[in-house]
């Protein structure tokens, strides 16, 4: 597979403060990743440094195939910081024209970009006029503006209200749909979630883990149970190897699975027993759950 | 280079307050240049026409415009130093870096555009005297005309260097008023350097010789106060009012040194700077 960019044992130091350690990962053409950790993690850094305006201290990176240095390498890039950073005298389309000309790219997707974020009739009103979540969505537009390989977003939907943070997952959504390959870094667990298929995960500038967001954890899942006769149950639960821990809360049991065990078969295996499930759901961790675990593993 | 000179020509004529700056720069000499080239009556009382002291007389002249047109320049090394200032304040450096420019070009953006401004003042002031003195001058011969002419060049290298200067402290210190003052502290510091070397070689002449080599007043000596040379057409007799006035390629050498330097310290700043 392709990648886009690749990072090599990358340290970054702030006098005392080491904010990256010896980070190394890929990533990949065609995957919606996540860079997920705690504030003061070193995912801004981390970011700030493939984007060219952190110096780092060790270590090295490169876009694509390591032929193009990294202010061309920008040009095919498209990257959100933090804040919507523009000029607040300048209307939406002037500020996009300039990004434009920064780019080298033709002024002519301005139009369909900005339609992109639903800001086509607000075009002409000064950047200072606009709300954060406004501003946000121009961010969008002026990075989408070279159709990039890549799109990094660093914490899109910080500070902005619900309806705000629900217009950037769309678009965030739209976007990967289309195919391209996004870098999201978040401390939110629930936004990477819904939209990552790969996670890489960060604490105190250390990665404790890359890969898929599924796979974060040895993990087949569990169940959720209820039944009339819920002590009968709960013995057979415990006596069975195929289940590890099973709690009890109120009338709920959580059965949680050591092998591979699908509903179906699950529920087969209940009713031979003669006991009659009234509630079943299989779930798997939640990357909430899934990341303390892996957090806590360290501790 | 044009991409680049348009880039920074954007982000300040869209700016009222830059634009503003820009005009007065401009326009102020010129205003000023054509008001004393004309016979002001006051009241009857008396008529002031400047151009009967033969100060728009070639080649006087270019000395004379040249000298005065440079104090305007204030106006736009405000430009300068707001054009720095408020790519710190508004985030859009780090934003035009994320977006692909690469630090040289930033700084690159930002050289060129003062030269361009630069290249402007000094053709505009150059053609308003040419003007005013083909009008008013007593000699229009080619030779006499165009004799002093490097007093332009003068101008022009005097402009760049100062902007060069207010561009470095703008980077250095990101704020457009501290840059300013800065300016002034700069000021102080060259007479200390004055008084300290006058300590050293107990000659008032040695501390100048040294002086001379300061920034702001290598910047200053390109073009000496014309006043002098003024009074010294009026009384030719008098031998210790004379004094070297003209331009010299040592001075502008000096300069364009300067110039070099504050252009690769600032770059030399934004990249050693995380933002």
């Amino acid at each position: 597979m392709e990648n886009i960019l690749t990072i090599n044992n990358l340290t970054k130091k702030f006098g005392y403060l080491t904010a990256v350690k010896d980070l190394s990962f890929t990533i990949q053409k065609g995957n919606v990743y996540g860079i997920l950790g705690p504030n003061g993690s070193g995912k801004s850094t981390t970011l700030g440094i493939v984007l060219n305006v952190v110096n780092k201290t060790n270590g090295d990176f490169h876009w694509f195939d390591g032929n193009t240095n990294t202010h061309d390498a920008l040009k095919k890039v498209g990257a959100i910081i933090e804040r919507p950073n523009f000029y607040p005298y300048m209307t939406a389309e002037q500020n996009l024209k300039l990004v434009c000309k920064i780019k080298g790219v033709d002024t002519s997707k301005i139009e369909e970009k900005l339609e992109v974020v639903g800001l086509l009739d607000r075009k002409n009103s000064k950047f200072r006029t606009y709300s954060l979540g406004m501003k946000q969505r121009l961010a969008i537009a002026s990075a989408l503006l070279n159709d990039p390989e890549i799109l990094i977003l660093d914490e899109p939907t910080n500070g902005l209200d619900p309806q705000g943070i629900h217009q950037i997952r769309q678009i965030i959504k739209d976007i990967a749909a289309n195919g391209t390959t996004i870098l999201l870094a978040s401390h939110l667990l629930d936004e990477v979630e819904k939209v990552c298929s790969h996670v890489v995960v960060l604490r105190k500038g250390e990665k404790l883990y890359s890969g898929r967001v599924d796979e974060m954890i040895n993990s087949h899942g569990f169940f959720e149970l209820k039944a009339d006769k819920i002590e009968e149950l709960k013995s057979i639960l415990e006596e069975d190897d195929t289940f590890g821990n099973v709690k009890i809360e109120d009338d709920l049991i959580t059965a949680f699975l050591n092998e591979p065990l699908s509903a179906s078969d699950f529920n087969a295996l209940m009713f031979k027993k003669n006991i009659v499930l009234s509630h079943l759901v299989k779930r798997k961790e939640s990357l909430e759950e899934q990341f303390l675990q892996l957090t806590d593993n360290l501790n | 280079m044009i991409r680049l000179v348009q880039l920074e020509l954007q982000k300040l004529w869209l700016n009222r307050t830059s634009k503003i700056l820009i005009f007065i720069s401009f326009i102020l000499p010129f205003t000023v240049l054509v008001l004393s080239s004309i016979k002001i009556n006051f009241f009857g009382f008396f008529t002031l026409e400047l151009g009967e002291l033969g100060i728009f007389n070639f080649p006087i002249i270019w000395h004379i415009t040249t000298f005065f047109a440079s104090y305007f320049k204030f106006f736009f090394a405000i430009v300068v130093v707001s054009m720095i200032g408020n790519e710190y304040s508004n985030k859009t450096l780090k934003q035009n870096l994320i977006d692909g420019l690469s630090k040289k070009e930033f700084i690159l953006s930002k050289f060129y555009t003062i030269v361009f401004f630069s290249l402007a003042a000094t053709v505009l002031i150059g053609v308003a005297t040419f003007c005013i003195g083909m009008y008013y001058s007593s000699y229009t011969e080619a030779s006499i005309v165009f004799r002093e002419v490097e007093f332009l060049l003068a101008y022009f290298v005097k402009l760049t260097g100062f902007f060069s200067l207010c561009l470095f402290f703008g980077m250095l210190l990101k704020r457009s008023a501290f840059a300013l003052a800065f300016l002034f502290v700069l000021y102080i510091v060259e007479w200390l350097v004055f008084w300290g070397a006058y300590e050293i070689f107990d000659s008032a002449d040695k501390a100048f010789q040294i002086k001379n080599y300061m920034p702001l007043e290598s910047m200053y000596k390109l073009i000496d106060q014309p006043i002098q040379r003024i009074v010294m057409t009026k009384f030719p007799e008098k031998a210790e009012l004379g004094y070297d006035y003209a331009v010299h390629f040592s001075e502008i050498a000096i300069v364009m040194g300067w110039t070099a330097l504050f252009i690769f310290l600032s770059y030399r700043l934004l990249k050693k700077r995380d933002l």
